[in-house]
């Protein structure tokens, strides 16, 4: 069948922010849809408040909004539009609840918008507990004993039949938000009301547990004509009772039958075909009794998910691009399979090669929430890793984790441990569970201990048991000194860096370690290591290379070479050399060619703002674009991003980042033609950490030089620059005692900035206003001494931040784009909101920064990306950090003012002067606000406040003409429904009482009761407010928290400072969060909310596209 | 830098060897069956089943390369086994096998191997391999297993080089049975295994056993059939005096063109008393060389669980064009090219569109080319076993 021609423009809606269970797969796949629906010429709307995407590029839809995806929103763009069809699978779960939303209050109905993909009645049935199950009776299939609730008593009713432990999972929520597993009642009511109330029909399912089943996936993708493949079967390794996305997986499954698998393949086409999904990728979950194979459903999604991206990168099938031209009419026997090139897209890929994800966790960034595993998912990100056995896939996936990580190392608090120890150890399901399994069988427990702990499949355990087993023998033997010894371990995916660990130099070749103590290897070796130094991972690889034992390259064709693959996607393996050398496919080509290191594993503080850096990268030099079309390389190992979509660079790496992975490619990609150098300034810290390993190999570093990134970080050379520049930054010092720190900060003068040196990320960052308060933090916060000193800075009380993002080509400087926070300093950059333009800064002092940053341009080289980040305090400005490489703000200075910046700078790093391009435009006659959003409500007990360490996972863009409807768009993107009359609640520390008193005169006069604490309370009745006095936590109740926990209150603006005002307000924010009550942490944020409460009501909100707003 | 493993020079712990007749020796370890066997190589492209696949009577005299690298993960057990013949003489894997994780295991898959005579050969890049069947065609070789390291490369070589080859090669006299027996088995559930078949059932199909995987005749049972097994070489008049209300033609071994020598003859009788007919693989290849068309040996065959199969041309209504998943084991394939003004081409290979399904017309006589009986591989097309037997009487 062909396309359809009775529809012409398609309403596609992306999946907004970033967040925990929804991260930049669903870039990946709603930029595919697009470039699909493109190709065929129809014409796309886009709604996504996400700016950090490469599909809310101009360039590719025909409209793209940046809007909250909000109901009400979309259907105003609905009516603006009119599109013929919505696309409602590509944007995750926020996608398909906006869609049943619009179709419920009848707007699609109005507007004769027909839903494509996935029907209305089909997601229900889909996403409905009892439905699905319902469904599921129907063909047979076997679901878990289980019950729905609406109500506590219901869900304790349900429970006589299901027993303990117990299953609650919430209608309705992504990821899992607010279920859990309960083993007594106590829990069980607590989780079956968070769960109720996560839920948004109140509705949980409560589920016989299914602990220690194992757990598959099928990823299903079907026509309209009723032809259905799967894609791609994954087997979790975690058994179940980890929610997937938080499970170490595979693909495909290794411990099924033939017959096994085949029931589950024909139960997932039957599952797609009675809940309806007409066209589209779905997955459908499966969990298995390893004792008889029983078989039960556990759930299926009918759209586009983090299993199919990785399901679509670990076979080479494009999913959702194939969704969206099925979504359109085709059928998949029209549709060509882009990899090959030669063969239709209707046909099942196979595999050569095993495919490992590991999920990569956050919880030291949530202090005081427990690291226990469980079906509410709770990662940030996650890594891929392929090779041709199961050990050389997950040991590159560990090495490619980027968490230190260089196989299977140590758990040092379990050696030497008791095995009940090790047990209790191995009974929780924690995020390093994997390399515990390793240290037990270090420590001597067999396979059969731990699998009756773990539920891990024995096939699986005995494959880390291998692992262990051959680092033992490095240890008492030292290292092979034959090829085949070598290739050996390599092929087992043992870094050069792992070897180099376990092999101690003074026994590196000849004898070693006794037997005895290699058993008992962790400190002994420790303790040699100590006396003979080390093995280098040089030395490894000089040793490797001298033996020739070599990686070959093997591509990801999805038909395991029975036909040729034109696309080239590669991955490394160490193979046996059957046919004289071992076969290599890379292929290098004879053309000028640029590497792109991307940035990993997505992570707080480095996500999908640097992919689309890199991705960006690929477009400007992969086509002839101000300069001549250079073959662009990507290596990256993050399967959720477009970066790693077949066709964003000319050739693809799937291997993680880390230097010996980088060299082994770059050899085979400098076997012919030019390399003309790397990009290591885009994908974040990822790749700069590999930037001496090139140099060091002597591989060609475009744009700005390491040497002048590592001067910009290095506080002591950084501040001889700034002064030589004659720039001024806070005032600092560097104190390694008490009395040095004391005399330090009396220089500086109260309050300063105190911080640990050696953390990174801001951790453990406190303001001290007196002498006192640094003996308090001193004495409880850091250990000072001259191994570990303290950094003090001076603290600009409510000064104003900035970033200044330019591009430096070495003649010239543009500035892309000047934000300024609306959080005063003190909060991490990436946790602000901010404006493009700025808001409140005058002319001046923005020529400042300009002058200020060319400076820094110029002195330190810059060829390329550069961020600048600055302080204003009473008219001057004070220069805090300088970044020379892609930032996370260029793409929302990129969407804010319509310049492919981050394009303009990879040309530039390529030798093209700035002059060749147009200049950047200044002047936008609108509002740009960039808010972050933040994971807090999936970790329980971490106190969701704002500091000077990075918490936010994703951001969203709100534009407008004025800063108050930009402001309200950025909040209600972020999922911070503004009130607009209810009672406030204020409680400010004394420094911010005079900020705040005009929001709330202005709260007031719109409606507003205000209720305060003591102190707040008196300041605001004394300037003539009527403010209601309510009791703080520690004054007794009945006091806020009870107001909160009750619903009365709809806005909080709470300001503390020092630790005890901190933590005494933790409780008011936790209420908050879990009351989803609207709450700001600074005085800044507090009066923009107002402003915009004041000036704007949702309903006035208009809708503008991109392509307006830019004038195209 | 030239690798000992593609030379003569026997690597140390090499204790298994692929020679092919063009002088390339590979060494790996072997495991399963020791000695020696001689086939043509070939690759399947399934992820899962390798106990049917080994067991399979079409792949006598091939040496079956597995392009997924974990083989042997869940053990043999004694129901994924298509026949009791002779199947493949030996596997190409390129990791060792290891201790099975799968509760219906109850052995090794190496054990397996050996106590069904068959060659394993571990450590091998396979994919390599396959690539290299893809661009050159399918070699004949001789795969050997010796634990004490020892070979004679010379004789390998030579016998691999004397091997006639399948081109014009009856295999199926060689792994049909040897006299008729009454099909007792049902279909596998999970947790019952195998059912019974009805005995009283009707209708009658006489299969014609040219080297049958099991799972066909389960199928035609499932599809309410009784079903009675008959040689290779019987007779039309045999056949008819079992009073078939249908006849099924199974797959096989070989060249259909040597088998059809004797077989075609056959089928052209049953044809000519309008015998209801169905054929699968290489029963399919006979029936299309007794309409009249030709067979053609393959470059590399399809191998695997995962081939897209169109069904074509008239008479298929509102499924017309709809694709099925099918599992495929042949190095011969109707010449579509071939095919005489009465016979219809029903289903074509999506992947290189080679014939996969064909209907005499005007007679309720059909084949494919692929199997519809899975193990291993996808179910989709079940419904053959229905169209035929519900056809019938």
């Amino acid at each position: 069948m062909p396309k359809r021609t009775d529809i012409s423009s398609i309403l596609v809606i992306g999946a907004g922010p970033i967040i925990i269970g929804q991260a930049c797969e669903f870039d990946y796949s709603g930029t595919q849809a697009i470039k699909a629906l493109k190709e065929e010429g129809y014409r796309v709307i886009l709604v996504n408040s996400n700016p950090a995407t490469i599909m809310t590029d101009p360039e590719f839809a025909d409209a793209t909004y940046i809007e909250p995806i909000t109901p009400e929103i979309v259907a105003k763009i609905i009516a603006k539009e009119r599109p013929d069809a919505l696309l409602p699978t590509m944007g995750g779960q926020t996608a398909l609840n906006c869609a049943l939303k619009l179709d419920e209050m009848g707007v699609l109905a109005e507007y004769g918008v027909e839903m494509i993909g996935a029907k209305a009645d089909a997601i229900d049935k889909a996403e409905n507990r009892q439905r699905f199950r319902d469904a599921m009776d129907k063909i047979g299939l076997e679901s878990a004993r289980s019950g729905v609730a609406n109500t506590v008593d219901q869900a304790f009713a349900v429970l006589e039949r299901t027993g303990l432990p117990s299953i609650i999972r919430p209608s309705f929520t992504l990821g899992g938000t607010g279920g859990g597993i309960a083993y007594n009642k106590a829990e069980f009511e607590r989780i079956v009301r968070e769960g109720l109330d996560a839920s948004p029909t109140t509705e949980v399912l409560i589920e016989e547990s299914l602990l220690g089943w194992k757990e598959f996936e099928m990823e299903v993708v079907r026509d309209r004509k009723d032809n259905a493949i799967i894609i791609c079967s994954i087997e979790n390794v975690d058994p179940m009772g980890v929610h997937t996305g938080d499970s170490i997986t595979v693909a495909p499954a290794l411990t099924l039958t033939d017959k096994e698998y085949q029931i589950m393949r024909s139960a997932s086409i039957a599952v797609l075909r009675e809940i309806g999904v007409e066209t589209g990728g779905s997955n459908v979950q499966f969990a298995v009794n390893p004792k008889d194979g029983r078989l039960i459903v556990i759930e299926m999604n009918p759209r586009v998910s983090r299993s199919s991206a990785l399901a679509s990168k670990a076979t080479g099938f494009p999913i959702a691009r194939v969704a969206a031209k099925l979504a359109v009419g085709y059928t998949l026997d029209e549709l060509t399979n882009e990899i090959t090139g030669a063969t239709p897209a209707s046909f099942e890929p196979t595999i050569d090669y095993v495919v490992t994800k590991i999920p990569r966790f956050a919880f030291e960034k949530f202090k005081g929430a427990a690291n226990d595993l469980s079906t509410a998912m709770k990662s940030v990100g996650e890594v891929m890793a392929i090779g041709r056995n199961f050990q050389e896939s997950v040991q590159k996936a560990l090495r490619g984790l980027e968490t230190g990580l260089d196989g299977f190392n140590r758990v040092p608090e379990l050696e030497g441990a008791g095995k009940d120890v090790i047990t209790a150890a191995l009974s929780r399901r924690t995020p390093d569970r994997l390399l515990k399994v390793g240290q037990a069988f270090r420590e001597g427990l067999s396979m059969e201990e731990i699998a009756a702990v773990t539920f891990y499949d024995p096939w699986f355990l005995r494959q880390i048991e291998e692992i262990i087993a051959a680092e033992r023998e490095v240890q008492k033997n030292g290292l092979p000194i034959d090829a085949p010894g070598l290739r050996r371990l390599k092929a087992m995916g043992f870094s050069d860096r792992r070897l180099a660990t376990l092999a101690v130099r003074s026994v590196g070749v000849a004898g070693g370690l006794g037997e005895t103590q290699a058993k008992r290897s962790g400190l002994l070796h420790d303790a040699l290591v100590a006396m003979a130094g080390a093995t280098s991972e040089d030395e490894v690889r000089a040793l490797r290379h001298r033996l020739g034992v070599l990686p070959v390259f093997k591509r990801i064709d999805s038909c395991a070479a029975e036909f040729e693959a034109i696309t080239p996607y590669m991955y490394s393996t160490y193979e046996a050399p059957s046919f004289g050398e071992a076969e290599c496919e890379a292929n290098p080509s004879d053309r000028k060619k640029i590497v792109i290191l991307g940035g990993g594993p997505n992570r707080i503080g480095q996500g999908i703002e640097f992919d689309y850096c890199c991705v960006h990268a690929c477009f400007a030099l992969g086509e002839e674009w101000h300069g001549p079309a250079f073959e662009t390389i990507m290596v990256n190992c993050n399967p959720e991003t477009v970066s790693t979509d077949y066709d964003t660079s000319d050739r693809l790496y799937f291997e993680p980042l880390t230097a010996e992975d980088v060299l082994e490619i770059l050899r085979v990609e400098q076997q012919s033609g030019e390399l003309v150098g790397v990009i290591v300034q885009f994908g974040g810290q990822t790749p700069l950490k590999l930037a001496q390993a090139l140099e060091d190999a002597g591989i060609p570093i475009l744009g700005t030089s390491p040497d002048a990134i590592d001067l910009a970080e290095d506080r002591e050379r950084f501040a001889k620059l700034v002064s030589k520049l004659k720039l001024q930054q806070p005032e600092n010092g560097i104190a390694r005692s008490r009395d040095e720190a004391a005399a330090v900060a009396a220089r500086i003068g109260y309050p300063v900035l105190l911080r640990p040196s050696y953390v990174l990320g801001g951790r453990a960052m406190e303001i001290v206003d007196s002498e006192a308060q640094l003996d308090d933090y001193i004495a409880t916060a850091v250990n000072v001494s001259g191994d570990s000193p303290v950094l003090i800075d001076q603290y600009l009380r409510d000064a104003i931040e900035c970033d200044v993002d330019a591009v430096c080509d070495g003649n010239e400087v543009r500035i892309a784009g000047v934000m300024q926070h609306i959080e005063e300093a003190g909060v991490h950059s990436g946790d602000s909101a901010c404006t493009l333009p700025p808001y409140s800064l005058g002319p001046d002092i923005i020529a400042e920064m300009e002058r200020q940053a060319e400076a820094l341009a110029f002195a330190l080289g810059v060829k390329g990306l550069m961020n600048v980040q600055f302080a204003v305090k009473d008219g001057v400005v004070y220069l805090i950090e300088v970044n020379p490489r892609a930032s996370r703000t260029v793409p929302f200075v990129a969407k804010a003012t319509g310049q492919p910046v981050a394009k303009i700078a990879a040309r530039v790093m390529a030798g093209e002067p700035l002059s060749s391009f147009e200049p950047f435009k200044r002047d936008m006659p609108y509002m740009s606000v960039k808010e972050a959003v933040f994971p807090f409500a999936r970790f329980p007990g971490a106190d969701p406040v704002l500091s000077p360490e990075m918490k936010s996972t994703g951001e969203v863009m709100g534009i407008d003409r004025s800063f108050e409807a930009a402001f309200l768009k950025s909040q209600m993107g972020a999922g911070m429904n503004l009130p607009r009359t209810g009672t406030l609640f204020v409680s400010v520390k004394d420094t911010d009482k005079a900020a705040i008193v005009p929001a709330i005169r202005r709260l007031i006069e719109h409606g507003f009761a205000v209720i305060a604490t003591g102190g707040t309370q008196t300041y605001l009745a004394e300037q003539g407010l009527a403010v209601e006095r309510v009791n703080k936590v520690a004054e007794g109740q009945p006091h806020i928290v009870d107001r909160i926990i009750d619903g009365e209150i709809a806005l909080i603006f709470n300001t503390t400072e020092g630790w005890q005002s901190l933590m005494d307000s933790k409780s008011i924010r936790q209420a908050a969060l879990a009351g989803k009550v609207p709450y700001y942490t600074t005085a800044a944020a507090s009066l923009a909310a107002a402003a915009a409460i004041a000036a704007v009501g949702p309903e006035q909100l208009e809708v503008r596209s991109l392509q307006d707003y830019y004038g195209i | 830098m030239a690798d000992p493993a593609s030379s003569r020079a026997q690597p140390s712990g090499a204790t298994g060897v692929l020679v092919l007749a063009d002088g390339t020796v590979i060494w790996g370890r072997g495991f399963g069956a020791t000695g020696s066997a001689v086939g043509e190589v070939c690759f399947n492209t399934a992820m899962t089943g390798y106990q049917e696949v080994m067991t399979d009577p079409s792949y006598a005299a091939q040496i079956v390369t597995f392009t997924f690298p974990h083989i042997g993960n869940v053990g043999a057990n004694a129901e994924d086994v298509e026949s009791k013949v002779e199947g493949a003489v030996g596997c190409i894997v390129r990791e060792d096998v290891t201790e099975p994780s799968n509760f219906r295991s109850i052995e090794k898959f190496g054990e397996w191997l050996a106590r069904n005579g068959k060659i394993g050969l571990s450590g091998i890049d396979t994919r390599a391999l396959t690539r290299r069947i893809r661009m050159s065609g399918a070699p004949n070789a001789v795969i050997a297993h010796a634990p004490d390291g020892k070979f004679d490369i010379d004789a390998l070589l030579k016998r691999a080089r004397e091997w006639p080859g399948l081109e014009g090669m009856d295999l199926a006299i060689r792994v049909t049975r040897e006299g008729g027996e009454q099909w007792g088995g049902g279909a596998w559930t999970l947790g019952k295994g195998y059912g019974r078949a009805a005995f009283d059932a009707k209708p009658h199909v006489v299969a014609i056993d040219y080297g049958a995987k099991d799972n066909i005749f389960r199928n035609l049972v499932t599809a309410g059939a009784r079903v009675t097994v008959v040689p290779a070489k019987t007779s039309f008049d045999e056949i008819m005096a079992l009073k078939p209300d249908g006849v099924f033609l199974s797959n096989g071994p070989g060249d259909p063109a040597a088998t059809g020598e004797y077989a075609v003859p056959v089928i052209r009788a049953l044809l000519d008393a309008d015998v209801p007919l169905f054929g699968i693989c290489l029963g399919h290849q006979l029936l299309a060389l007794a309409a009249g068309a030709k067979t053609i040996k393959m470059h590399q065959g399809h191998r695997g669980a995962n081939h897209p199969v169109q069904r074509v041309g008239e008479g298929w209504g509102e499924t017309s064009g709809l694709v099925e998943i099918t599992s495929m084991n042949h190095g011969f394939a109707v010449d579509a090219a071939t095919l005489p003004e009465n016979v219809e081409q029903t289903h074509v290979s999506l992947f290189d569109g080679t014939n996969c399904g064909i209907a005499i017309k005007g007679k309720n006589a059909f084949a494919v080319q692929y199997h519809p009986e899975a193990s291993p591989g996808p179910q989709d097309s079940f419904y053959l076993f229905e169209k035929f037997v519900g056809g019938l009487g």
